[in-house]
C-alpha cells in the first residue's frame, strides 16, 4: 500500500498495557481530504488509537505516518499538535476560567513559545479569525463570558472551535455529540460536514443516528483491530458487526 | 506598552492602590521613624520598623509561592528553600563586609571559619564581597536551582502531591546539607554577626528605615511584575496548564515549559525576599531551609487567597502579625492556632480572605440589583435574553455551570 496522498497512515500496529492487548495489529488509512467515522463497542480501542496518532501513547509494533512522510512515534504531543493535528477529546476539555474569546485566543495558530505569548498583543487578523470561528461555532454573543457557564454541548462546539483556531490538516474528534440533544446533534453534523470541505476528519462516536447523518466511509473496530469497513449500510449488515454490538 | 494597559482607563484598581499604598508606606514609615521625636504620638519605634520590614519580605515570599500555586497549580513545598538560598546570598556578602573586625580578627576568614580551622577561604565564597556579585546570586542560586529542578520535574511529568513532596524533600535535603559544618557556610549557627551593608550598619536606624524602604519598593515592583505576568497571553497560559494541561498540550503548547519559566521567575521572587530580610533580621541559619517554614508560606497564602495578588500580601501580613502577638501572649498555643486557622480557612473561607471578600461584593451587587428591580417592577438589570440560535430543547438548568473548577482531562 502506498503511504503517498495518504493523511494518516497505520500498519500493524499494536501496542499492550500490562499483557492487555489494547491495539492489536491495527491498519488503517485516511486519505487527504477524507472524512472517517470510527466506531465500536466500548473497549475497542478507539480512544487509544487516537492517543498513538496525538503522541501520548507510544505504540510496540507498527508503523504511524502522517502526511504520507511523517513518522509519528517519533514525535510528542506538542510536536505532533504543531505539525497539524487537533484533537478533541471524550469529555468536553475547554478553560473554564477563561473567556470563550481567551479560549480560542490561546488556540489560534501561532508562535508557541513563552517570552512572545509574554508580549504578545492582539492583531487585527487575529481578531478577524477568532470572530469567524465564533460565528461558525455559534457562541459570538457569549465571547466573553466564562466557558465554565456554557452547557456542555456548547463546550463541545467551543472544543471544535479550538481545533479549529488551532488550523490542523487532520482533526481527530472523540464523541462529539455526546450528552447532545437531538437538535444539536444535526447542528454537529453539519457543521463537521462544513470542515470535512477542507480539513481531513476522523470521527470516533457511537450515536449510529449521527454517523448516519455525516454519510461517510465507516470502521468498524473490535479488540484492537479492525473488524469491518465501508458504508455504514454495509458495515452495519455484517454478521460480525452484530455479532460484537449485541455480545453474541 | 505593558505599562500602557495599568495606567489605562479601568486598569485593575485593586492592584494600582496596593503600590500605590506601599509605595506611601515606603516613604511614610522611615519618615516616622526618623524625622518625628521619639515622644511624639506619630513616632514609629525602631522595633516596628524592622518588624513590618520583616513581614514585607515574607509577603513578597508569598506573593512569590502565589505565581505558582494559585496561578499555575503548582502546591511548592519547598519555596523556603529559594528564600534561605537568597538569604545566605546576601548574608556571605555581610559576613564578608565584617572584616578584621571579627572576634578573631582575621581580615579574610569569617569567625566561624577560624573556629573550625579552615587554612583559606572557600572558593565559592570568593567574589562575595563585592555587593554586585552577591546580589546576582541572590537572583541566580535560587533561579538556577529552580531551573535545574523544575526542569526535570516537569519534563517527567511529576504534578500534584508528588511534585509538593519532592519539593519537601528537596528543601529537607538543603536542610540537612547546611547544617553540616564542612559545608562552608557557619553548620548550624548560620551566619550572623553582620556590621556593615554598603558601608552603612546594619544596626543603625537609618539603615533599618532604608531597609525597610527597599523591602517595600521591591514588593509594589513584584505586585506589578506579578499582575504584568499574570495578565498576558503566558499568563492565561499558565492558568490553562492549571486547568486543562493535556488540552494545552495538545494544543502545541508545551506545559513543562510555561510551568519552568513561572516556577524560576518565583524562586527568583522568594530569592530576593530572602536577601531583603537578612540584614534586618541579622541572622540566617539552617532552620530557614524547615520544611515547615514552607508549609506556613502556603497557609498566608491560602488564608489571604490564593490565585488574587492581593490575597497572599494580606495573609502574610496578617497571620505574621498575628503570630507576634500570640506568641507574645500564649506562646505556646502559637502553633495549635495557625494548624486551627488551616483547617477554618480551608473549610470557611476556601478562596481565602479576597476571595471571600470577592463573592461577598458580588452577591451584595446582585441583591441590590434585584431589590431595585423589585421597587420599579421591572427588569433593568437583567439584558433581554440573547437570541437562541441553537434553539431547541436546551434543557435550561441542566447544565447550569458551578463556577470554573480544574477539570481533568484524560
Amino acid at each position: 500500500m502506498s503511504k503517498s496522498n495518504t493523511i494518516l497512515y497505520l500498519d500493524g500496529v499494536s501496542v499492550s498495557f500490562d499483557g492487555f492487548r489494547a491495539i492489536n495489529n491495527l491498519s488503517l488509512v485516511l486519505d487527504k481530504g477524507e472524512m472517517r467515522a470510527i466506531i465500536g463497542p466500548n473497549g475497542a480501542g478507539k480512544t487509544t488509537m487516537m492517543d498513538i496518532v496525538t503522541g501520548k501513547t507510544r505504540p510496540d509494533a507498527g508503523e504511524v505516518y502522517f502526511d504520507g512522510q511523517v513518522d509519528l512515534t517519533k514525535h510528542d504531543e506538542a510536536e505532533i499538535a504543531m505539525m497539524g493535528i487537533g484533537r478533541k477529546f471524550q469529555k468536553p476539555t475547554v478553560f473554564e476560567s477563561h473567556t470563550i474569546e481567551d479560549n480560542l485566543m490561546l488556540a489560534l495558530k501561532g508562535p508557541r513559545s513563552i517570552f512572545p505569548a509574554l508580549f504578545h498583543r492582539r492583531s487585527a487578523a487575529e481578531a478577524r479569525q477568532i470572530d469567524d470561528i465564533l460565528g461558525l461555532i455559534r457562541l459570538g454573543d457569549k465571547r466573553d463570558e466564562l466557558a465554565a457557564i456554557l452547557s456542555h454541548g456548547q463546550k463541545q462546539w467551543l472544543e471544535i472551535g479550538m481545533l479549529l483556531a488551532q488550523d490542523p490538516k487532520l482533526l481527530l474528534v472523540d464523541e462529539p455529540v455526546a450528552g447532545m440533544t437531538d437538535a444539536e446533534t444535526e447542528e454537529t453534523a453539519r457543521l463537521l460536514k462544513d470542515i470535512a470541505r477542507d480539513h481531513s476528519v476522523i470521527v470516533v462516536e457511537h450515536d449510529m443516528h449521527f454517523v448516519r447523518e455525516l454519510g461517510v466511509k465507516v470502521t468498524c473496530l473490535h479488540e484492537g483491530s479492525v473488524l469491518s469497513e465501508g458504508s455504514l449500510d454495509f458495515v452495519s449488515a455484517d454478521e460480525r458487526v452484530v455479532e460484537v454490538y449485541l455480545g453474541r | 506598552m505593558i505599562t500602557g494597559r495599568f495606567f489605562a482607563a479601568g486598569a485593575d484598581r485593586r492592584i494600582a492602590i496596593t503600590i500605590f499604598i506601599l509605595l506611601a508606606v515606603a516613604i511614610i514609615v522611615p519618615l516616622l521613624n526618623l524625622a518625628v521625636p521619639p515622644t511624639s504620638a506619630f513616632y514609629v519605634p525602631s522595633y516596628v520598623v524592622a518588624l513590618t520590614g520583616k513581614y514585607l519580605c515574607y509577603a513578597l515570599l508569598a506573593l512569590a509561592l502565589d505565581l505558582v500555586w494559585g496561578y499555575c497549580g503548582i502546591l511548592s513545598l519547598g519555596h523556603g528553600a529559594f528564600f534561605a538560598l537568597g538569604g545566605y546570598a546576601m548574608g556571605m556578602y555581610l559576613m564578608r563586609q565584617i572584616g578584621s573586625r571579627g572576634v578573631y580578627g582575621n581580615p579574610l576568614l569569617p569567625d566561624f571559619m577560624v573556629f573550625l580551622n579552615y587554612g583559606e577561604l572557600p572558593w565559592f565564597w570568593y567574589g562575595f564581597d563585592q555587593f554586585w556579585f552577591a546580589a546576582i546570586m541572590v537572583l541566580a542560586v535560587p533561579g538556577l536551582l529552580a531551573f535545574v529542578f523544575g526542569w526535570f520535574a516537569f519534563r517527567s511529568r511529576v504534578t500534584g502531591v508528588y511534585l509538593s513532596i519532592i519539593t519537601q524533600a528537596m528543601t529537607y535535603a538543603l536542610l540537612l546539607a547546611f547544617f553540616r559544618n564542612d559545608m562552608g557556610f557557619g553548620g548550624n549557627n548560620g551566619l550572623t554577626d553582620f556590621k556593615d551593608i554598603l558601608g552603612y550598619n546594619v544596626q543603625a536606624d537609618a539603615t533599618r528605615s532604608a531597609l525597610f524602604a527597599a523591602s517595600a519598593v521591591t514588593l509594589a515592583l513584584a505586585v506589578f511584575v506579578t499582575w504584568a505576568i499574570v495578565g498576558s497571553k503566558y499568563g492565561k497560559l499558565l492558568m490553562a496548564v492549571r486547568d486543562a494541561e493535556s488540552r494545552t498540550r495538545f494544543l502545541g503548547w508545551r506545559a513543562e515549559n510555561v510551568k519552568l519559566f513561572a516556577f524560576t521567575v518565583s524562586a527568583v521572587m522568594a530569592g530576593i525576599a530572602g536577601a531583603l530580610y537578612v540584614p534586618q533580621v541579622g541572622i540566617i541559619n539552617p532552620g530557614e531551609f524547615e520544611p515547615s517554614n514552607s508549609i506556613e508560606v502556603v497557609v498566608w497564602a491560602a488564608v489571604g487567597g490564593r490565585g488574587t495578588i492581593v490575597g497572599p500580601i494580606i495573609g502574610a501580613l496578617m497571620v505574621n502579625a498575628g503570630k507576634s502577638w500570640f506568641t507574645g501572649v500564649l506562646p505556646a498555643f502559637w502553633l495549635f492556632a495557625l494548624g486551627g486557622l488551616f483547617v477554618a480557612v480551608t473549610l470557611f473561607l476556601p478562596k481565602g480572605i479576597v476571595g471571600m471578600w470577592d463573592s461577598w461584593r458580588d452577591n451584595a451587587k446582585a441583591l441590590r440589583a434585584a431589590s431595585i428591580n423589585e421597587e420599579f417592577g421591572t427588569d433593568p438589570a437583567v439584558p433581554p435574553p440573547p437570541k437562541i440560535v441553537r434553539s431547541a430543547a436546551r434543557t435550561p438548568g441542566d447544565w447550569s455551570a458551578s463556577g470554573p473548577e480544574p477539570q481533568p482531562a484524560e
